[in-house]
């Protein structure tokens, strides 16, 4: 666009451009997300780092026997999906904030796949040691 | 096209010719206040935290994998730059949770008068930087003890 000289481009109102660029219907069911996850991280972080100072130094016999236990790997897998699920709702905040234009898309996207697949590795991590498929090997 | 948004910055004069309207200033023009600092670093730690929260997934993934896996993982963990690393991701963690609660906070309607917010910008500083040196030396503690416990043992970490 020529920014020098002010023109207009389409034949259109401004009020008709403008139209349908307000909220998009769905912007506090994802605000809501975001607060009723980061709540839930409160209680669910704190048992992590609680957590940490039974492991903190721990060797990984011992490690594997703690993530084997069906109570630690249910807090576990909660505070992993928790996390990545407070995680792609924040980031694409920051997305939608700061990338514009063509990258805007791909970037949400990416940061979509990304939450997402960390979150699986995490999960299935806890899986695998709840079945025990580490130890004694 | 280009962003649709620009056709609103174009309006005409009352002899008809047009104008390009003045867009408003940006961050550069305002006063600097630590609350800006902290609002930005909420949003700073969490991309930091979510970092943090990959490595800490691929330990677990390590310790999932076998012995041999988890003892690399441990030589990153155990070394000095690995534990600043997760010394940062700590502290960044704390913040984030501080900046959270504060915004639990507002969201709920209180605290977020002028004065209140310029107050409780201190506090929330003093309490991060508390509550991450206790948790943090206490941890190295534990994992120092920990370890010495284990080659007074006679194992092989």
């Amino acid at each position: 666009m020529n920014t020098s000289t002010p023109h207009i481009e389409v034949m259109r109102s401004q009020l008709g451009r403008a139209r349908g660029l307000g909220a998009g219907q769905s912007g506090t069911a994802h605000w809501w997300a975001e607060r009723a996850s980061a709540a839930s991280l409160l209680p669910l972080s704190t048992w992590f780092v609680v957590q940490m100072f039974r492991l903190g130094g721990a060797d990984h016999a011992e490690v594997a026997r703690w993530g084997a236990k069906p109570c630690n790997a249910t807090m576990l897998a909660a505070v992993i999906i928790t996390t990545f699920y407070h995680a792609q709702v924040g980031l694409q905040v920051i997305v939608d904030d700061y990338v514009h234009g063509k990258a805007h898309l791909p970037t949400r996207l990416a940061v979509k796949i990304v939450t997402s697949l960390l979150g699986l590795l995490g999960v299935f991590a806890v899986i695998k040691l709840v079945a025990g498929g580490s130890s004694g090997k | 096209m280009q962003d649709i948004r620009k056709a609103l910055y174009v309006g005409s004069r009352s002899d008809g010719t047009l104008i390009e309207r003045p867009m408003s200033p940006h961050l550069q023009v305002y006063r600097y206040r630590l609350s800006m600092v902290l609002s930005i670093s909420n949003r700073i730690t969490g991309v930091i935290a979510t970092g943090g929260a990959a490595l800490g997934v691929f330990w677990l993934g390590a310790a999932a994998k076998g012995p041999k896996a988890f003892a690399t993982a441990r030589k990153v963990t155990g070394n000095p730059l690995g534990q600043l690393v997760l010394l940062g991701w700590l502290g960044s963690v704390v913040y984030h949770t501080v900046g959270g609660i504060r915004h639990l906070i507002w969201d709920a309607g209180y605290r977020f008068d002028k004065e209140e917010v310029n107050k409780d910008g201190p506090v929330a500083v003093k309490v991060t930087a508390g509550v991450s040196a206790v948790l943090g030396i206490a941890l190295l503690c534990v994992a120092g003890r920990r370890r010495r416990a284990r080659v007074k043992a006679g194992k092989a970490s």
